[in-house]
């Protein structure tokens, strides 16, 4: 067991020490944060300074209409045209000319003029501010009471509540189910393959740099084998738990640091627009929205039982990788050199690739038979199932599918620990198919 | 003590072709044992069965008395004939850990490991990469690790291939020392001169087979020849007939009023006789015995049991 040890010791710090892993784990998280933040972000920073838009307004009743803040500013300028402004338009230091007809109860239309593409945010500040007013003054025409068209304001939210087989109802979002699943199942994917193929490449270069023979003097070939797949499972799940710590520390941190800033009402209806469709009404200049948001984001978040997203994953990325890893560790002892693994890799890639396209299916209908049939078979089973588990799989499809991997993994190492124990020591043979057959008959 | 090392009747089946068939070889304590063969005769699958590496199909391995398990591998030092290192793991690192793995604690093979590093001078490659090393650097590096625990049994194979003269002469020297300070230490290897300076016995296999085995001046005087070389001062025609029949003769140009001959004879005649035949009719000068090299025994082993077949 001691030695064993030493093997996993080796096997993680000369990973974990790497480089190019340090930046991998650190840069990931972030990156996936400010893939959900970065657009908002950017919006608000660009309206920092103070936009001055120029109002020409033909029917002279807008003017207050649309709210003001410290980043936006609008100037009603009478008894001017458009082309006057324009002709002046970078000495004027205006950051658009927004023009607004005559008709416009009929035709519903503004016309913002600039020299540079202007922001969705400014857009749909204005948008919104002008539907409200201009939505109240046609009803006004009509002759609605002022308090009906308060009591009309109407404001839609889809919640979505999904009931279980025990009665109990949960609301959740479907778009947080959807995008868990998918990320969980293409994370499953992903550190099969990349942790898979780093055990394949730890045991070629043990047997092309002819050290294996010198380390199994002192080891059991099979020590040295599970030393390698145990060291690098470890770094996996390392990898895995620093990306998740990381990812709700910077989701939270994240948070913090805008919900500080959500005075800004610019900045507040382009995140929200962004992230959310919620809250657009009668009323104008939406303060507050912003913590409304995040308030429904959290919401989800919260809704989704990371528990046991978290506990699944981690089973079925031992399994899976368990599985995986000693089928790659064949291979790697089986061949001399890269071009060689060719041949050995296309069985082991298929079911792989097989599970993310099933996967991808079971987004759309995770309970169709597809879904839950390669969500039992153990090859393509931790990918499929990690993307029907957000949506509530039922508990003896999940304990068939852990038990049927457990069984099946158990086989693989046996069968790896055999054809290791020959191929290792064997060197500048054409090895096929029916050659490993032979390795995994021999006595010892 | 003998029955340190001994191997029953080692059978090992491949696939195709039989690699060892009924081999068996008696290594006595302290002694230096010399694996040879032919390539691919079956030394190497013969070692990895000692190391424990690979089980026979039929056979056993003795270890001090007692058959060899996982357990006594720490009493062995092997140095394979595939060796390499970790190329981007740094020698001293990579050395300790390789020592651990036989055993050893960390800071004992720490301690070890500078002692053997100043020995062979190469103190300032602690923190190298071992891409940076040559062959024979790397080597180097892997005989100290291989030694290091100080292992009752020595196993080398083909241990100079890779090494310049000076280091095959330092690891020869290494090698004796080894053996007299109580190791006993088996090799194999393709170079009969390094046979002939360091092995105390010999086993020399070919196709699977044991063909030869023994005491290696045991093994050297049942390939004599019968052959004697003179030098001497007369006639050779005298000396010629004073030995009379039996004798076969094969003339060496004479240097000055040296002559110099080969003698060849047949029918053991004791060398005492010859002596006094030679004596009465020339002056001798030098009389020896022509003892066959390693070279040359390994060469008639190997072709007399493919002649056979």
């Amino acid at each position: 067991m001691n030695k064993i040890n030493l093997i996993i010791q080796r096997e993680y710090t000369t990973r974990v020490k790497k480089k190019s892993f340090i930046i991998m784990t650190i840069l990931t998280p972030i990156l996936l944060v400010a893939l959900l933040f970065i657009p908002g972000y950017l919006a608000t920073k660009e309206d920092n300074q103070a936009k001055v838009i120029a109002v020409i307004d033909k029917t002279n009743i807008t003017e207050g209409a649309i709210a003001e803040s410290d980043y936006m500013k609008f100037k009603y300028i009478t008894d001017t045209e458009v082309e006057t402004i324009k002709k002046d338009f970078t000495k004027s230091g205006y950051y658009a000319i927004l023009y607004i007809p005559e008709n416009i109860l009929i035709s519903n239309k503004v016309q913002l003029y600039s020299n540079q593409q202007t922001t969705i945010g400014v857009n749909e500040h204005i948008v919104k501010a002008l539907d409200g007013f201009f939505t109240n003054i046609k009803l006004k025409k009509e002759n609605v009471p002022m308090d009906i068209m308060k009591r009309i304001a109407t404001n839609i939210n889809v919640d979505t509540i999904q009931w279980t087989s025990s009665g109990e109802e949960k609301s959740g979002s479907a778009e947080m189910v959807l995008v868990i699943g998918y990320i969980s199942g293409f994370l499953m994917y992903m550190f099969i393959f990349m942790f898979g193929a780093q055990v394949m490449r730890g045991v070629m270069e043990e047997k092309t740099n002819r050290i294996v023979e010198v380390i199994i003097s002192s080891v059991k070939p099979f020590q040295l084998m599970m030393g390698k797949v145990v060291g690098i499972a470890l770094v996996g799940l390392t990898q895995f738990v620093i990306w998740i710590a990381l990812t709700f520390g910077i989701f939270y941190g994240a948070k913090f640091v805008l919900l500080k800033n959500s005075g800004d009402p610019a900045a507040t209806s382009i995140t929200a627009n962004i992230m959310d469709k919620a809250n657009s009404g009668v009323a104008q200049a939406p303060t507050g929205q912003y913590q409304e948001m995040f308030k429904q984001i959290s919401g989800k978040f919260s809704a989704v039982n990371f528990p046991l997203i978290i506990g699944c994953f981690l089973f079925f990325f031992i399994g899976g990788y368990l599985l995986y890893a000693s089928l790659f560790a064949s291979v790697g002892s089986a061949v001399d050199n890269d071009t060689d693994t060719q041949q050995f890799m296309l069985p082991i890639t298929i079911p792989i690739l097989l599970g993310l396209f099933v996967m991808m299916n079971a987004m759309q209908s995770p309970n169709s038979s597809i879904a839950v049939i390669f969500s039992l078979i153990p090859l393509t089973s931790p990918i499929v199932m990690m993307a029907r588990i957000p949506y509530g799989v039922p508990p003896w499809q999940l304990g068939l599918s852990g038990i049927l991997l457990i069984i099946t993994f158990i086989g693989s190492i046996w069968m790896a620990g055999k054809i290791y124990r020959t191929g290792i020591l064997m060197y500048g043979k054409k090895v096929n198919y029916a050659e490993l057959w032979k390795w995994l008959k021999y006595k010892n | 003590m003998n029955n340190f090392l001994i191997a029953n009747g080692i059978v090992k089946q491949f696939s195709n072709h039989l690699a060892l068939d009924k081999v068996s070889m008696n290594v006595p304590e302290g002694s230096i044992f010399g694996l040879l063969g032919p390539n691919g005769a079956g030394k190497t699958t013969l070692i990895r069965i000692i190391t424990q590496i690979t089980a026979p199909d039929q056979g056993e391995v003795l270890f001090r008395g007692k058959k060899m398990t996982m357990e006594d591998i720490f009493h062995i030092g092997y140095l394979p004939e595939e060796r390499g290192l970790y190329k981007k793991m740094k020698v001293g690192e990579q050395a300790l850990y390789l020592v651990q793995l036989k055993g050893m604690s960390r800071a004992e093979g720490l301690k070890k490991l500078k002692y053997w590093f100043e020995k062979f001078e190469i103190q300032s490659w602690w923190d190298k990469k071992v891409e940076e090393l040559s062959k024979g650097m790397a080597q180097k590096v892997q005989f100290i690790v291989t030694v290091l625990h100080d292992p009752k049994l020595l196993i080398f194979d083909e241990p100079f291939t890779g090494f310049d003269p000076i280091n095959t002469n330092l690891v020869k020297n290494e090698i004796l020392r080894l053996r007299d300070n109580g190791a006993t230490v088996v090799f194999s290897t393709h170079i009969m001169s390094s046979v002939e300076e360091l092995c105390d016995h010999i086993a020399l296999i070919n196709k699977g087979k044991n063909i030869l085995e023994g005491n290696i001046d045991e093994v050297r005087s049942r390939f004599k020849p019968d052959t004697y070389e003179l030098k001497f001062r007369g006639d050779s025609k005298t000396l010629k007939d004073a030995l009379d029949v039996g004798f076969e003769f094969e003339e060496e140009p004479t240097r000055g009023d040296v002559g110099h001959i080969i003698i060849k004879q047949q029918l053991k005649i004791p060398v005492r006789d010859m002596v006094t035949a030679i004596n009465s009719s020339v002056d001798i000068i030098s009389f020896e015995e022509v003892i066959p090299g390693m070279n040359d025994i390994f060469i008639r082993a190997v072709e007399g049991t493919d002649y056979k077949e």
